[in-house]
């Protein structure tokens, strides 16, 4: 056994709102700069959609994830490592600009230097890419928001498989749903296994998933082999960026940037503790549908005195131990088995976890009667069919999502009683397999969601990076890789370019 | 024309070499992060594949020719060939790896420049890197054409002499080993040393991280603090 810690994330899709506060403050932090324009790390997708990129879950596409031969060993679906050098000149596999979007920008410049006329001048679109007017944007990163476009081509959803979906696009079955996407920091990362550089890494202390790039070479690779497409080439630096976890953040104990500004406190951070061990092996499990219950099965109970006296050994800090003990995360994912992974088929044990959204009651007005599983409604009338939810979240294997709900439905109905009725309704509790104290801690991290519950982060230990605290002090900070010249000369023989100065589009009077 | 030829084929391929390793050490160095094979790819796939396909593995054919062809000793690989058939065999497929180099070239060139979105992310240095290359691969295509006129391998013996010379830091006898030869092949020569010259200064210096290593590393990495 081989301990690792893994900050994870789990988000609450029953409270999420769509309002994408974390998608922009994330841009604003991340990638507002050249060459990242069209680059979300976090983007908050309406569901059923073909997403952003277009279609990034069908995987018969774009080839992300790892696939399992026939042998029991797992390789990227993209291929074995000749087929991945093979393909670096040009890689079958990579998503063009327009699959995500052409980035632009509004001429308003223009507003302010129109002259006198009879119309009212207006900021048209451009390019941010060749600079040339766009005359009209046809794809953004967030084209199918509430449903924004026609069924037909949203039923191309890789999560409508095996499902009747004819139905769902008439008006009265629709449905939908938000999911916020942010890079899953993978146990088993695809992206890094298919990095011909190995400049992509895990980092041990908290699992962070990263782009060395002083290491990069701009081969690509890892943006197909991401099944979640969030890694993005840097058109303009020529290297893959993705989201960072906000590290420097979590390294001094606060959550991510998505994180802190989710006004639906829909975000939690927590400890992990894994067997890093059992990886490969889970990773390959046979049945695609096993993959969830398998993945759970790596993650140490951080109580066992077993289990805090090998983390010790392997080098885990205390403080990293006690954090797992108060982790967020290893209740609602491993504890209370709410959260669940996303897409665990793809063989990356992903470590972002999805709390599945409750939904309206479909056909009860119209029956006038409505199903019932004891006290708890059948959830098999809820207006998000169960099947689509577990193929999003669970290989399409229906029983876990059912489970979580049931959860998620006696908390509620037990809160209800006890609160509207003055009674203590544990029957309910005990038909979703709950305690009661399960149900109160719930109640706590769901529906209160205190900033100190939902984010348990230990600060990074980055003492321990430096031998010599002492020798660092007043050295110098963040740079590029070049010490600390200071960069004074424009002109750069190699190319590099002048971090501190955009170039920033031409404008030009309209009319062109 | 001695004295020039003495200093373009005999003082010159120090100086490009030499260039070429200290600039690219530093360059390795100082500026890790411009070091990137740059590719513009995802701004237009559209026939993409099959132009970078035919460009590189001809170019990557052609390289190695040289390589293997200029630094054999004669007396090495007379063991297995004679010099006029050897002059034949690299007629042949260089000849063949530099024509569909040149139809991948071609293609990458009009790419380049017509291409809303590669012309304007375009650095001055790349396409003055795609006409240096395809003037360099419209003279080494000529040379076959030259060359028709002695088949006996006589003049790629001297080419061969030279380019020996050169590694084994005799630069005069060099020199004047290539003194006789035709103009094109020293244009070739001497656009091919301009290209060793600039190789840290563009995106050519993408060559030296050929990823072998990855055959040998497992799939994931993990950075202790």
């Amino acid at each position: 056994m081989k301990i690792r810690s893994q900050i994870g994330m789990v988000l609450n899709l029953d409270k999420c709102i769509g309002c994408h506060t974390c998608s922009i403050t994330c841009k604003n932090v991340w990638t507002s700069r050249e060459g990242m324009e069209y680059a979300w790390f976090n983007n908050v997708e309406t569901k059923p959609g073909i997403g952003y990129p277009k279609e990034w879950e069908n995987q018969d596409k774009w080839n992300g994830g790892w696939v399992r031969k026939s042998n029991g060993d797992i390789q990227p679906r993209i291929g074995g490592k000749f087929r991945v050098l093979a393909g670096i000149f040009a890689n079958p596999d990579l998503p063009e600009i327009d699959d995500y979007y052409e980035p632009f920008d509004y001429d308003y410049q223009h507003l302010h230097t129109a002259p006198e006329s009879k119309h009212q001048p207006t900021a048209r679109p451009r390019s941010v890419i060749s600079g040339k007017r766009m005359q009209k944007i046809e794809w953004g990163p967030n084209w199918e928001e509430i449903l924004g476009t026609e069924f037909e081509k949203r039923s191309k959803d890789k999560n409508f498989d095996n499902m009747q979906k004819e139905m769902y696009g008439e008006f009265e079955n629709t449905f939908m749903m938000y999911l916020p996407r942010l890079c899953e920091h993978c146990l088993n990362p695809a992206c890094a296994a298919s990095c011909p550089s190995g400049a992509i890494y895990k980092r041990e202390e908290d699992g962070i998933v990263l782009i060395d790039q002083e290491k990069c070479r701009g081969w690509r690779m890892c943006v197909s082999g991401c099944p979640y497409k969030k890694i993005y080439f840097n058109w303009k630096s020529g290297k893959s960026e993705k989201c960072i976890f906000c590290y420097p953040r979590i390294e001094a104990g606060m959550p991510t940037i998505c994180s802190e500004t989710c006004v639906g406190r829909i975000r939690y951070l927590g400890v992990l503790l894994y067997d890093a061990d059992k990886i490969k092996e889970v990773a390959s499990t046979e049945s695609e549908t096993d993959l969830y219950q398998k993945q759970l099965e790596i993650f140490l109970d951080p109580n066992d005195p077993e289990v805090i006296a090998q983390a010790r050994k392997d080098g885990v800090a205390d403080s990293v131990i006690k954090a797992a003990q108060e982790s967020p995360v290893y209740k609602l994912a491993v504890d209370w088995q709410l959260a669940l992974p996303l897409h665990p088929e793809y063989r990356t044990l992903p470590m972002v976890w999805y709390v599945p959204t409750l939904s309206p009651i479909q056909n009860a007005v119209e029956a006038g009667t409505l199903g019932m599983n004891g006290v708890i409604p059948d959830l098999r009338s809820l207006r998000i069919p169960m099947k689509y939810l577990a193929n999003l979240l669970t290989a399409g294997d229906e029983e876990p999502v059912i489970r979580a709900l049931e959860r998620l439905l006696a908390m509620r109905a037990y809160k209800r009683s006890q609160n509207v009725d003055g009674v203590e309704d544990l029957k309910v509790l005990q038909q979703a397999g709950l305690t009661k104290k399960q149900a109160e801690e719930m109640y706590r991290y769901l529906a209160i969601a205190n900033y100190e519950d939902r984010y348990v982060i230990p600060s990074g230990h980055r003492e321990m990076n430096v031998p010599q605290a002492y020798g660092e002090r007043s050295g110098c900070g963040f740079t590029f890789g070049n010490g600390c010249s200071t960069g004074t000369s424009d002109v750069n023989m190699f190319g590099a370019k002048k971090v501190n100065r955009r170039d920033v589009i031409k404008t030009v009077n309209v009319g062109e | 024309m001695s004295n020039l030829n003495n200093l373009l084929f005999g003082v010159y391929p120090y100086i490009a070499i030499l260039v070429c390793i200290v600039a690219s050490w530093i360059r390795f160095d100082r500026e890790p992060y411009t070091w990137k094979a740059d590719s513009s790819q995802m701004l237009s796939k559209k026939g993409f594949r099959v132009a970078s396909n035919l460009f590189h593995i001809g170019v990557i054919f052609i390289l190695l020719g040289h390589f293997v062809g200029l630094l054999t000793p004669e007396s090495v690989y007379h063991y297995v060939i004679t010099s006029a058939n050897k002059q034949l065999l690299a007629m042949v497929s260089g000849g063949f790896f530099g024509i569909l180099c040149l139809i991948g070239l071609l293609m990458l060139i009009k790419r380049r420049l017509t291409d809303d979105r590669v012309r304007a992310s375009s650095k001055t240095s790349d396409i003055a890197l795609l006409f240096m290359l395809l003037i360099q691969l419209v003279l080494g295509l000529l040379t076959i054409v030259v060359s028709m006129d002695h088949l006996d391998g006589s003049v790629m013996i001297m080419l061969g002499n030279w380019a020996q010379s050169i590694v084994t830091f005799q630069g005069m006898q060099a020199a004047a080993s290539i003194e006789p030869v035709h103009i094109i092949y020293k244009l070739h020569v001497f656009v091919g040393l301009t290209m060793i010259l600039v190789f840290p200064f563009t995106r050519l210096v993408h060559i030296i991280s050929v990823p072998v290593w990855y055959f040998g590393r497992r799939y994931q990495v993990v950075r202790q603090r």
